[in-house]
């Protein structure tokens, strides 16, 4: 997965065609660890590029993008934002928001 | 046919689980789509025996290998019905059982207004301390009159622009120290005798009316009203009191095939230790139900 902050930001997000989808996480959020395993499996089935964020890293990130609580998977479509998913996914759901 | 088939995956059930597997029975635990109960949102463990200090993930994450290396197989499906002629329905899938233990345990009290599910992680929170950082510099409000609700209010107030306290009553049952600083906290409105009437918003929350008809904007609602148990799926099948299952020290319940562990359970003390307790003490209680039946 990429590691993203306000740096990388636009060149693999803003910038980018294709889906992607942004997991905004944190370390002590424990629905956030349980979501971790399920997009690795997610990311094994998918051409959609899969990125993190740490919220307590990059809260500006997580407040531009109108996350509220996590996890929170936000998908963008060539650089916009199309999708954003609340709560723990099962691999299916979230193969579904990155169809 | 299991012999045993235990709803809920936090510390009662999986450790009814270990009891019920080494008693060599059948067994299986519907755990619902998260594993794990309340305790997964606590980052510091500090009063299970054992560990100085560890988080509530990977405790229960510890507990699920243990019962995985034990043969019994954790589904992360939701059960959505008990039948009469003893099986639990999943979505997908139904288990027939002999004995069945219930670990369902608690959850949020909610206020039961229209947008509230939907504008969950979208402006309303349960949860001060996991989601107040995202509302920093905004007005929000928080619902409550107790310890949590009071002690989440001030914790906001040192990050948030405003803080509406609103509560049913004009008198807190929170301790005095919470109460007292409360009032002495300029960035916290007392909304007194007032209720939250209606959630407003498209995608997100907005606002939201009171009783009142006062109309507060603002960007985060906190729901702090305590915690019930988890009792859609058995209250029609065995004797509750208030949404808990009333039982005794053995686990059983007014129906003889059916125990009770943890939190749901009618009784006075709710720790992690006597969740795991009650897990055994069940687990034992359906096994000695499961030898007279044979």
């Amino acid at each position: 997965m990429v590691v993203l902050n306000k740096d990388n930001f636009d060149t693999e997000i803003t910038n980018s065609k294709g889906v992607a989808l942004v997991d905004f996480y944190a370390d002590w959020c424990g629905p956030c660890k349980m979501l971790g395993p399920v997009l690795e499996e997610v990311e094994k089935e998918t051409d959609a590029k899969l990125c993190k964020v740490n919220v307590d890293e990059e809260i500006d990130l997580a407040r531009k993008f109108g996350v509220m609580s996590i996890p929170c998977l936000v998908i963008f479509k060539d650089g916009e934002q199309v999708n954003k998913s609340v709560g723990l996914k099962s691999k299916s759901e979230v193969l579904d928001l990155i169809k | 046919m299991y012999d045993v088939v235990i709803i809920g995956s936090g510390i009662a059930g999986l450790t009814s689980a270990i009891y019920s597997a080494r008693a060599g029975h059948k067994t299986i635990v519907i755990g619902g789509p998260t594993l794990g109960g309340q305790i997964i949102n606590t980052l510091h463990v500090e009063n299970y025996p054992g560990y100085k200090d560890i988080s509530g993930f990977d405790l229960i994450n510890n507990i699920a290998s243990q019962v995985k290396e034990l043969g019994v197989e954790i589904v992360s499906e939701e059960a959505k019905e008990i039948t009469s002629d003893k099986k639990v329905i999943t979505e997908n899938n139904t288990y027939s059982f002999k004995s069945l233990i219930i670990a369902t345990g608690l959850e949020n009290r909610s206020l039961g207004l229209e947008n509230e599910k939907k504008f969950l992680g979208m402006g309303v929170s349960v949860c001060a301390t996991c989601d107040g950082n995202f509302f920093r510099g905004r007005d929000v409000a928080i619902v409550g009159g107790g310890n949590t609700a009071l002690e989440d209010a001030l914790y906001l107030a040192n990050i948030c622009n405003k803080v509406y306290l609103i509560h049913r009553r004009n008198t807190f049952t929170a301790e005095k120290y919470y109460v007292d600083k409360v009032y002495a906290n300029s960035k916290i409105e007392l909304c007194l005798s007032e209720e939250v009437k209606s959630i407003n918003g498209e995608d997100s929350l907005q606002s939201i009316t009171l009783t009142s008809g006062r109309e507060l904007n603002i960007d985060g609602l906190f729901v702090a009203i305590g915690k019930v148990p988890n009792s859609k799926l058995y209250e029609n099948l065995v004797e509750t009191d208030n949404g808990y299952i009333v039982s005794n020290e053995k686990c059983t319940t007014s129906v003889p095939y059916i125990f009770v562990a943890g939190d749901c359970r009618k009784k006075s003390v709710r720790q992690l230790v006597t969740a795991a307790s009650d897990g055994a003490v069940a687990a034992l209680s359906a096994s000695k139900y499961l030898e007279r039946e044979k």
